[in-house]
Parts: C-alpha cells; sequence; structure tokens
C-alpha cells in the first residue's frame, strides 16, 4: 500500500480521532484554567503522572473503569496542586508548572521502578472493551473517550458561557480586581476551574496510556505543550481548540505513517508537530483584539 | 531564608521518598555524601556536573532579568554542543590552543544564540509567548540534532561527531591537581565561574545590563525612557542562548572530546532550576550550581538503591518551596509598604485619605 493509500483510508481517521483525544482533553482542561487567569504549563505534567495512576490502578485491580477514575482523579490533584501553589502560595504560574513538570517526569520513573522494578514501561494493560463486530466507525464515534471528550468540549463551552460559575469564572481572568470588588471569591473559583482542568487533562492522559496499552516514561513526549499551544491558536474558546488539537493529533498520526511509509530519516517527521505549532502559534500572536484573545487578566492577582 | 526553606524542603522530600522506597534515609544520605564530597574523585565529579549547570543557569538569569523564561536552554545547549563537535574536529589537527578553543567555543556560542534568536524574534516581532515557543525549539533541535548527525555531520553508524582536535580540548583539572584523578571535571567550571563574575558585573555596570534589569521591573517606564524594549528583549533571549551554548565546554569539550546524541541533556531544565534558587547573585548561582551538580552526581551514587530520577523530584520540591518562600517575603514586603496605600482601610470614608 502506498503512503496515500494510508492516508486516506478509514484506519487512518479513526487513528487521528482517538489521537485527538489526550491533546483536546489537555486542551480543554487548558481553556478552563486560563480562561480563570491562571497560566497552565503543568499540562504536560498532568497528564503524564495521570497516564501513571490510571494505568497502576487498572493493573492492580483490573478494573478499567477504576483506572479511569484514578487517571481523572490524579489529574485533579495534581492541578489543585498547581492552583494552591498559584493562588495561595502567589507563586508564578510558569515556575509552578515547570516544577511540576520536573516532578512528574522524575515521580513517574521513581515510581514506574518502585512497583514494577523498570524505568521504561509497566506492564501492559487492556483498554476499555469494545465489541469489534461493531465497525471501524462506530467503535471511533461510540469510544467511550472521545464521547466524554465531546461532551466535556459542549459542557465547558455552555458552562463558560451560560452558567453563573462560567461567568464569574471568566470575570476572574479578564479582571480580578473588578470580579474580588463584586464579591466573587476569586481564589476559590481560580482553584476550581484549575482542578476541574486538571480533572478533564487526567481523562486526556488515561486515555493516552490505555490507547498503549501501558504506561513508558516520557510517553506524553510534549503533548501537553501542543495542546497549550492549540489553546493559544484557539483563542481560549473550547470547540476551537478540540479543533486545533485535531489539526496537530492528524499531523501526528501522518508523521507516523510517513515514518513508516518512506525512506525519509524518521526525525524529519518526528518535529513535524511541533514545527507546525511553532508557525500557529507564529501566525496567531498578532491578534490582540476580537473574541480570539487572551484573558486579560491572566496571571495577575486581585488587588 | 528562601534558600533554606528549599533546602529544607528537599531534605524532607529526599527523607519521605527513600522512606517509602523501603530505604533508609539515613544509610541513604551518607552514601550520597560520601559519593559526591567524600572523596576528591567525587567533588571532581560534583564539579563537572555542576559546569553545564552554571552556564546555562547563568544563562537562564540573564533572560530572567529581563522577565523572559528562557526554558529553551536545553536545546540552545544541543545543538550548540554539535556545532561545538563538528568545527572542533574540523579544525587542521595541529591548530594551536589559542586558537582552536576560542574558535570552537565561539562556534558553539554562535549556534546556541541562533537557535535562541526563532523565539527572540517571534517574541519581540509578534508577540509569540517564549515559554511554549522556546519548548518547541527544544523539541525541534531534539530531532534535527539526532538527523544531523545520523546524515553526515556524525561518523558513519554512530551518533557521535569525530574527535575535536586536541587544540580545542579543554584540560581536565586532574593535569594540575592530581587529588580529582578519574574524575571529569575539567577547567571548564574556572572559566563558567569567571564567566558568572563577569556577567554579574556587566549587569551591575553596563548601559545594556542595567537597561535589562530596568525592564524586568517596569517595562512601560524603559519604554517611556524611549529604550527599544523589544529589540532589549531579543537581544537578551539571544545572550541567553549563547551562554546556554558556552555550557559545551564543559560536556564536548571539557569531558567527551566529541559530541554524541544526548550529551548534556537536562543540563538546560537544570539551569531554570538553578537560576531560580540562585536569585540573580553570583554566590547564589554558584552555590545552586553546586547543590544541584551535588544530586545529580549523588543520584548516580544511590542508584543501586533508590532510583537516581528521586533526584528530579527533589529539584521540583526545591524550586516550589523557594518560590513559595520567595512569595511570602514579598507578601510580607508588600503589605507593609504597599497595602496601605493602594487600598484604604474599610471605613476609611471619601476620597483624599491615603
Amino acid at each position: 500500500m502506498s503512503a496515500l493509500d494510508v492516508i486516506f483510508s478509514g484506519t487512518m481517521l479513526a487513528q487521528t480521532v482517538r489521537m485527538t483525544v489526550p491533546y483536546a482533553c489537555a486542551s480543554l482542561g487548558g481553556v478552563l484554567s486560563e480562561r480563570s487567569g491562571v497560566i497552565n504549563i503543568a499540562l504536560e505534567g498532568i497528564l503524564l503522572s495521570s497516564a501513571l495512576a490510571a494505568v497502576a490502578v487498572q493493573n492492580a485491580t483490573g478494573s478499567a473503569l477504576s483506572g479511569l477514575l484514578a487517571g481523572v482523579a490524579c489529574g485533579a490533584l495534581v492541578g489543585l496542586a498547581h492552583a494552591l501553589l498559584v493562588v495561595r502560595g502567589r507563586v508564578d504560574a510558569i515556575v509552578s508548572g515547570l516544577a511540576i513538570n520536573l516532578v512528574a517526569a522524575g515521580g513517574t520513573r521513581f515510581v514506574l521502578r518502585a512497583l514494577y522494578g523498570s524505568s521504561s514501561n509497566s506492564p501492559s494493560v487492556r483498554n476499555v472493551e469494545i465489541a469489534e463486530s461493531w465497525g471501524l466507525f462506530a467503535r471511533t464515534v461510540l469510544d467511550p473517550f472521545v464521547l466524554l471528550t465531546l461532551a466535556a468540549a459542549g459542557l465547558f463551552a455552555w458552562g463558560l458561557r451560560r452558567t453563573r460559575f462560567g461567568l464569574r469564572l471568566r470575570a476572574c481572568g479578564e479582571d480580578p480586581s473588578a470580579a474580588q470588588a463584586v464579591g466573587v471569591d476569586v481564589g476559590l473559583t481560580r482553584v476550581l476551574a484549575v482542578t476541574i482542568g486538571g480533572a478533564i487533562c487526567g481523562l486526556g492522559g488515561t486515555a493516552l496510556a490505555f490507547e498503549l496499552h501501558q504506561f513508558q516514561a516520557g510517553m506524553t513526549g510534549g503533548r501537553g505543550f501542543i495542546a497549550l499551544a492549540a489553546v493559544i491558536v484557539a483563542g481560549w474558546r473550547p470547540w476551537p481548540a478540540v479543533l486545533a488539537c485535531l489539526a496537530f493529533a492528524a499531523l501526528d498520526a501522518l508523521q507516523i505513517v510517513l515514518q513508516n511509509q518512506t525512506r525519509v530519516p524518521s526525525q524529519l517527521f518526528a518535529v513535524l508537530p511541533f514545527v507546525a505549532t511553532l508557525l500557529a502559534l507564529a501566525a496567531v500572536s498578532r491578534r490582540t483584539s476580537g473574541r480570539a484573545r487572551a484573558p486579560a487578566g491572566i496571571g495577575k492577582n486581585p488587588v | 531564608m528562601p534558600a533554606v526553606a528549599g533546602v529544607a524542603a528537599g531534605w524532607l522530600a529526599f527523607c519521605l521518598l527513600v522512606w517509602a522506597y523501603g530505604a533508609s534515609p539515613r544509610d541513604m544520605a551518607v552514601l550520597l555524601a560520601e559519593g559526591t564530597w567524600g572523596t576528591t574523585y567525587g567533588a571532581g565529579q560534583v564539579l563537572f556536573k555542576a559546569t553545564p549547570l552554571l552556564f546555562t543557569g547563568l544563562a537562564v538569569d540573564l533572560a530572567l532579568r529581563a522577565g523572559l523564561f528562557n526554558i529553551g536552554a536545553e536545546g540552545q545547549l544541543a545543538v550548540a554542543s554539535l556545532a561545538a563537535g563538528v568545527v572542533g574536529s574540523r579544525l587542521p589537527a595541529s591548530t594551536p590552543f589559542v586558537i582552536a578553543l576560542p574558535v570552537t567555543v565561539a562556534a558553539a556560542m554562535a549556534a546556541g544564540a541562533s537557535w535562541a534568536a526563532v523565539p527572540a524574534l517571534l517574541k519581540g516581532r509578534l508577540g509569540a509567548h517564549e515559554v511554549i515557543s522556546t519548548i518547541m525549539m527544544n523539541r525541534i533541535a531534539e530531532g534535527l540534532v539526532g538527523l544531523l548527525v545520523a546524515s553526515g555531520l556524525g561518523l558513519t553508524g554512530t551518533v557521535r561527531t569525530p574527535d575535536v582536535v586536541p587544540g580545542a580540548r579543554m584540560p581536565r583539572l586532574d593535569a594540575v591537581f592530581p587529588a580529582f584523578r578519574g574524575s571529569a571535571a575539567s577547567f571548564a567550571i574556572v572559566l563558567a565561574v569567571i564567566a558568572t563574575a563577569l556577567v554579574m558585573i556587566a549587569h551591575q555596570r553596563s548601559r545594556f545590563g542595567r537597561e535589562l534589569g530596568l525592564i524586568g521591573l517596569n517595562p512601560r517606564a524603559m519604554a517611556a525612557e524611549k529604550v527599544p524594549v523589544k529589540r532589549r528583549l531579543e537581544q537578551a533571549l539571544i545572550a541567553s542562548g549563547a551562554l546556554a551554548g558556552a555550557a559545551s565546554l564543559g560536556t564536548v569539550l571539557g569531558y567527551k572530546g566529541y559530541f554524541e546524541e544526548g550529551l548534556g541533556a537536562g543540563a538546560g531544565f537544570g539551569g531554570v532550576a538553578v537560576a531560580l534558587l540562585g536569585r540573580g547573585r553570583f554566590w547564589g548561582l554558584v552555590l545552586a550550581a553546586l547543590l544541584f551538580g551535588t544530586l545529580q552526581q549523588g543520584g548516580l551514587a544511590l542508584n543501586a538503591h533508590v532510583p537516581k530520577e528521586l533526584m528530579d523530584v527533589l529539584q521540583g520540591v526545591v524550586i516550589c518551596a523557594v518560590a513559595l518562600a520567595d512569595a511570602r517575603l514579598r507578601d510580607v514586603v508588600t503589605s507593609a509598604v504597599v497595602r496601605p496605600i493602594a487600598k484604604p482601610a474599610t471605613g476609611a470614608g471619601g476620597a483624599g485619605v491615603t
């Protein structure tokens, strides 16, 4: 089969959709966190740690559902840690995010060796079971992770725009001092936003680990950072963020096919998603007005 | 105070994690001390590990003064190391020391600077956030360096460049101090300390350094003073990349004598930790580099008993603790000085109350 046949096959499309899930979940978490005014570069560390938590619990209990819950809970916890450091501790959000990423990168290897005696990967676990007889399309569309991601995107888009909590969250991101002045508890709102964002990001980490049927050290490979770039490209809005992630995931899937199908050195394609992210970032960075702009109060504390 | 908090939190995390792993914290601490400062060899290895950290820490610190986070020291160092390996090995074998070493280092620094120039220009011209763009540049550097080494610049079938010419090698410390025999420490550590001192003086005495620091404090005021803020930010990031590239002195020229894929990996991120802990002071940076160098070497000494990744966790914990203590300190100062002015006490009615 030629490379082109592979690229336009149904398997490839299905693969792209499944690969979108970790990106999309992380960027939804990023949207929520940054709309409330907290910069979140800890997404990478959240993805990584929740992937390990999901695999470890799944491995111990044998139940995919408890693995998923553990992944989500771990994501929420790490998100909470980031939020508390930034909101209550007044630590610079970038410093806190960097530290969390460091701890996650080292900590997952540490735990991996403590639990399984290997510093590179865990024993394999089973993904959520779906009947083979359903056909590729149904299996892709009805994949629980895909459904959950879409549901979360819908919920966030509606919640940000239509609910009281969403309005307060956006107010904290746009002008924390004004929000505080009208009686919004800025700290609490931000902690909640980042924690919920962490939980959804944890879902992404779980999906990533289950997709590969195991945890591998450093398996996120920069997905959290690309997801963060997707947040910016999408103008801090949930649905566009999912779409941007779909584009990045398509590139990622394409990159894997091209590595296997062509004789060009694999490193050339491996950097493709990162080059694309950089270009996309450069293209949108000039935008400072309109609906697709950064929250004005991002990184600011109420006075 | 923040440094004390950082070390204390790091120590606590060390004990907790070692205990959780099922080893004895006291035994491990003894092992760590013996493996690092206990022998002259261990001390030499600490100096060796601290060398690139001091350079990258200095690099990150320079950008931080202007308010920029250079997370890209990792990629800048990778590209610079490759450049050092390639240029150093292509020189005529008889090139004298006084020419070969400066040329090689200049090539490395230029490569680091040019790698930093991409996010710098994206920041200055388009306003792209430097954190994300430098992270992307790290990943691109990783792929590109691998590609270049595999396709032409390296020895065929290997992931390394040819040996650099003898004149471009940094002499080992044990050539003068026999006590360090066997350790990889080279005179690059001396250069690193001198460079740190010079850059610190430049921050205080040179116009460029002063402007950078003031931009970090208040960019709008500096723009009002007709200082070209955006250009200064670009220059700061590029200079930072050049300094990060100089870290290849310790790895490529001081240790291996050639570049191989992955050499010096981790030093870029370690530099961020050094800069945050060092807090822009000469002794702060030197001691922070020594501390993290000790942790890295100590991790290797413990690896048979406790995973060496423990040290990465400690690094993160130390960063957090220092930042937290720093913020506390700032809060105390702000509430004593600023709050009463910015926010009148409740009940102080009417305008005009200051």
